[in-house]
């Protein structure tokens, strides 16, 4: 049953739809992602892949999101849609959802996505699973199977949404792989007619201020040399920029939460469950314990080095090397080690 | 001015490990905590009452051990507790979550409802949007700052590389972020007065004007499927010697990965 | 009988456990290596009333029992001693003579910001020729029309300088031994008041210890405490209450030694194995552990019978004879478990085993203790 009592008809329900987040006209990294993951379920569902973007001027994405797997594009363009606001962005969308009906909503877990996807569950009465991990179609019912870290990462959990449509997830950024883009778009895009009720604007936005980070997305990085409260201090860091200088481009420094929280980094180097989920070429951990909200972030990192004085800290339960010492002592030595490596390699 | 702040009580999951041989949770002495950004909305709050006079209640659902989180609030300061339980309320998702504790609100005189971005056992964060939702009222997640400007509240809302100054009219909704600040230690007369003084009122199933088919499991669109703990992963090498002979060993293990 | 702690104690237990985790644990250190009073600590103690928990909420206070109040000097001194007596020093020395023994007019314009912790409290009774012997004052009052001049040295006076009033005695008649000995309010601006040398000591580093030195010191007549010749029944129902402080004091430096060197056996490792796999290390913790749960029960009981009994000297003494050499005992051993780490500044238990030694000494020796004990038995 929905709110206003109308019986709801899985079967009208077909399609797999992604929330393409876009902020400045630019595309989000998880929006391609999900068009990637969605062509997957799309696949084991028969059915095709549309991707919705709301915003002003953005006819040029739709080529992109195409190149990435959609086959659909609705481009749902209005000037009252430049600046994700909530009521705006929630009404248009549900509009699409109440008219298009589709099976599956993707949307980035995201500070937009996180606000906005519940707000539409809320409105168009269906399930919402949050920041996801897994998706997969259940080959018998063809319900989407999502899952979940819950209790900070200590348990997965398996969430279906089997008697409403449509099936609604936050998907955590970064863990989804982007497919290869094909050379050309051939997804049908849709001009979707955009009518704002005067009211949609319930709050106003006095100014917008942009922090600036001179510093890579650490999700973007190849090698991520990490902080921790090990570090003993703000200052040590530079043992760890050191480093990070000397694996040269595709490296750069994150931080466990701790020193987040302590004012010694940004909170947009934090990696964990409440900071990026981050999956680099190499991940080395310096001086982190390894709480099991920190390992959520990282622990499907391609090769993990932890480096700590506590030989039971649970870092070294998901490190692939490990060793136990003096970050301070032991990093400066390895960056030395680590320069001549990349010196030599670079001659040779 | 009204707040109604909601809160949940929630396992101190920083406290929460897994037994190293079967891998499964051990919750046993693990402490019950006000979740933390509930515990930064209420400072929110109370910081209101303190600057411009406000009358600040809380609700919580959840079973009668919840008594105590609220039982905290009081004793940090709030006006009013109020603890929403009963057994038809169990096994809810977020959206009978939301539902039902959008029920009880609207039972409440409010101007400003204020809950945390999200529980640190499910880090969902739609309780918030979709207690609004159903209230039909404006939301602002995320909040860093909040001040109130006569009938309106301006709120610095967080995203992930800038943030917004947001102006709502009042009523509104906002999700409160732990870093919003640093919230007061409780008190020992609040504490005393938590328990002789003041009560945590029980509202159940009768006291809310809530469809039967909103709430609890049945009124839940999401069912879990299946949970499992996280299968773990082989045990790498980890050596405890000097400082050359680590550095060494971290080099040969970046060979041998071809990384270097 | 109950053994359980009510609903409210044990969110009390939380609160003072979390205060003295995040705001006093940290400076721990510092106070003792640098003899500092942590003037930071105090403020924010005032600020979450902190030194005012057994007074009644018309006078200032929390409103709240004996028992919460020691709880807060135990969890204090688990992981700060100096933290610990600060408190102690101030409630049952400083302020609770005002209100038990205060006019109303003492009590609003002295227990008040006392209890609120604008106003820090002290207590001078012991001079150099009269410690355990009360009787050997030799400040003296004279009652000079409006006002009372004191002449005399206090000395070991917890919180001097720091406080702002002090529980001073004096003797109004020399001729009547105990009986005529009074005690006086003393604000530390009177005219002829001040304080000397301040003491080096060997524990608790970071509470002032000084010398009070009253040089024709006026002190107005309604400042006086109770009745004249009072001031020895004064001085000795403030110490039953004060024991009790020192007693949490004792408990809470012992089971703060004793936390420590429980984290420190499980990851020390000797002979290929931790420290705690040993039985030596098993039996020893057992022993501590079980000296530890039977001076909290002695100290509780008489926390609660400082509320319900009108005489509670015995419970008191007891309390304190046992903590205080429960914590010299279970800091000694600690040392001795963690061995050379125990016996550096790497490590608390070596300042806690140096704190843990004033607890047997002040408010009473252990002797004193022992008279008070033996006096009720063989009476």
């Amino acid at each position: 049953m929905t709110e206003s009592g109308d019986t709801m008809n899985i079967q009208d329900y077909k399609g797999v739809f992604v929330f393409a987040q876009q902020e400045d006209n630019k595309l989000a990294g998880v929006s391609l992602e999900l068009v990637g993951k969605a062509k997957e379920l799309a696949k084991d569902l028969e059915t095709e892949v549309t991707a919705v973007v709301l915003g002003s001027e953005i006819g040029d994405m739709a080529k992109k999101l195409g190149r990435y797997g959609a086959d659909n594009v609705i481009l749902a363009d209005d000037p009252g849609l430049k600046v994700y606001m909530t009521e705006p962005y929630a009404h248009v969308l549900t509009q699409i959802i109440q008219e298009k009906k589709p099976e599956i909503v993707l949307y980035g877990a995201t500070a937009i996505g996180r606000d906005l996807a519940p707000r539409v569950s809320a409105r168009v009465h269906t399930g919402l699973t949050a920041d996801c991990t897994g998706l997969e179609v259940d080959p018998e019912t063809k319900n989407l199977r999502m899952t979940r870290p819950a209790f900070g990462g200590n348990i997965m959990a398996t969430i279906i949404c089997p008697e409403f449509r449509p099936q609604m997830a936050t998907v955590r950024p970064g863990v989804m792989q982007r497919i290869h883009p094909a050379g050309e778009s051939s997804a049908k895009v849709e001009n979707y007619k955009v009518e704002l009720p005067e009211e949609s604007f319930n709050v106003e936005i006095l100014d917008i201020v942009k922090k600036v980070s001179d510093k890579m997305d650490i999700q973007d990085a190849k090698v991520l040399v990490s902080g921790g409260r090990g570090m003993g201090c703000p200052e040590n860091f530079q043992l760890l920029e050191d480093l990070a200088a000397a694996f040269g481009n595709g490296a750069t420094v994150s931080s466990s939460r701790a020193c987040v929280d302590a004012g010694w980094v940004e909170k947009d180097r934090q990696v964990g469950q409440t900071g990026k989920t981050v999956r680099p070429n190499l991940y080395i951990a310096c001086g982190i314990s390894g709480a099991i909200q920190h390992l959520a972030g990282m622990e499907d990192s391609d090769l993990i080095i932890a480096i700590n004085k506590d030989e039971y800290a649970p870092i070294f339960e998901v490190a692939d090397y490990g060793v136990v010492g003096d970050v301070t002592k032991i990093l400066p030595a390895f960056t030395e080690q680590v320069k001549r490596a990349i010196a030599e390699k670079n001659e040779s | 001015m009204n707040i109604v702040v909601c809160i949940k009580q929630v396992p101190d999951t920083n406290e929460v490990k897994l037994d190293p041989k079967t891998g499964t949770l051990i919750r046993e002495g693990v402490p019950s905590i006000i979740n933390p950004d509930d515990k930064a909305g209420l400072e929110a709050a109370l910081r209101l009452k303190d600057s411009i006079g406000a009358k600040v209640s809380v609700i919580s659902m959840g079973p009668p051990q919840a008594d105590v989180a609220l039982r905290e609030a009081l004793a940090m300061g709030a006006d009013e507790a109020i603890l929403i339980t009963d057994r038809a309320f169990g096994g809810a998702d977020t959206w009978a979550t939301s539902s039902t504790l959008a029920s009880a609100v609207k039972k409440l005189p409010f101007d400003l409802i204020i809950t945390g971005r999200q529980a640190i056992d499910g880090d969902t964060a739609q309780v918030g949007p979709q207690i609004a939702e159903h209230l039909h009222l404006p939301n602002i997640s995320y909040a860093e700052e909040i001040k109130v400007e006569g009938d309106s509240i301006v709120v610095k809302r967080q995203y992930e590389d800038r943030y917004h100054i947001i102006k709502a009219k009042m009523p509104c909704l906002i999700t409160a972020l732990a870093e919003l600040n640093e919230p007061r230690y409780m008190t020992p007369m609040g504490i005393w007065d938590a328990y002789h003084e003041k009560e945590v009122k029980i509202w159940t199933l009768e006291d809310l004007d809530v469809d039967r088919s909103n709430i609890g499991l049945k009124g839940s669109p999401t069912r879990v499927w299946k949970s499992f703990t996280k299968p773990l992963k082989a045990a790498g090498t980890v050596v405890n010697t000097d400082v050359q002979d680590s550095v060494e060993f971290l080099m040969d293990s970046l060979r041998s990965k071809f990384v270097l | 009988m109950d053994f359980t702690l009510s609903k409210e104690h044990q969110m009390l237990r939380t609160l003072f456990r979390d205060f003295a985790e995040n705001e006093v644990k940290p400076l721990a250190e510092e106070l003792d290596e640098e003899e500092r009073f942590p003037v930071e600590t105090v403020e924010k103690m005032k600020k979450y009333g902190f030194l005012g928990i057994p007074f009644p909420k018309e006078y200032g206070g929390q409103g709240c029992d004996t028992l919460s109040y020691i709880m807060c000097v135990e969890e204090l001194s688990k992981v700060c001693g100096t933290t610990g007596v600060i408190v102690s020093a101030h409630t049952s020395l400083g302020s609770n003579p005002i209100k038990q023994f205060g006019t109303e007019e003492q009590k609003q314009k002295y227990l008040v910001p006392l209890a609120k912790g604008e106003k820090i409290g002290a207590f001078g009774l012991t001079e150099a020729g009269a410690g355990t012997d009360a009787s050997g004052q030799q400040t003296k009052a004279v009652l000079e029309g409006d006002h009372y001049v004191l002449n005399g040295t206090k000395i070991f006076i917890t919180n001097a300088g720091y406080a702002d009033t002090y529980i001073i005695f004096a003797m109004t008649d020399k001729s009547k031994g105990n009986h005529g000995i009074s005690a006086f309010i003393v604000e530390k601006d009177f005219p002829g008041f001040s304080v000397g040398k301040k003491e080096r000591k060997m524990g608790i580093r970071g509470s002032a210890t000084a010398e009070l030195i009253m040089e024709n010191c006026i002190v107005p007549k309604e400042n006086l405490l109770g009745k004249e010749g009072q001031g020895f029944k004064i001085a000795m129902a403030t110490l039953d209450g004060g024991r009790i402080g020192i007693a949490a004091q004792a408990l809470g430096i012992a089971e703060g030694a004793f936390n420590e060197t429980v984290a420190y056996v499980k990851e020390r490792k000797q002979f290929g194995k931790p420290l705690s796999k040993f039985q030596n290390t098993q039996f020893v913790l057992a022993d501590l552990k079980a000296r530890i749960d039977a001076a909290q029960l002695l100290v509780y009981r008489a926390a609660i019978a400082k509320d319900t009994m009108d005489r509670f000297s015995v419970e008191s003494a007891t309390a304190k004879l046992v903590a205080a050499e429960t914590a010299m005992e279970v800091t000694t051993k600690c040392v001795q478990l963690m061995g050379g780490y125990g016996y550096t500044r790497e490590y608390p238990v070596e300042r806690m085993m140096r704190d843990a030694k004033i607890t047997e000494i002040y408010e009473g020796t252990s002797e004193v203790q022992r008279m008070v004990i033996s006096g009720a038995v063989l009476k």
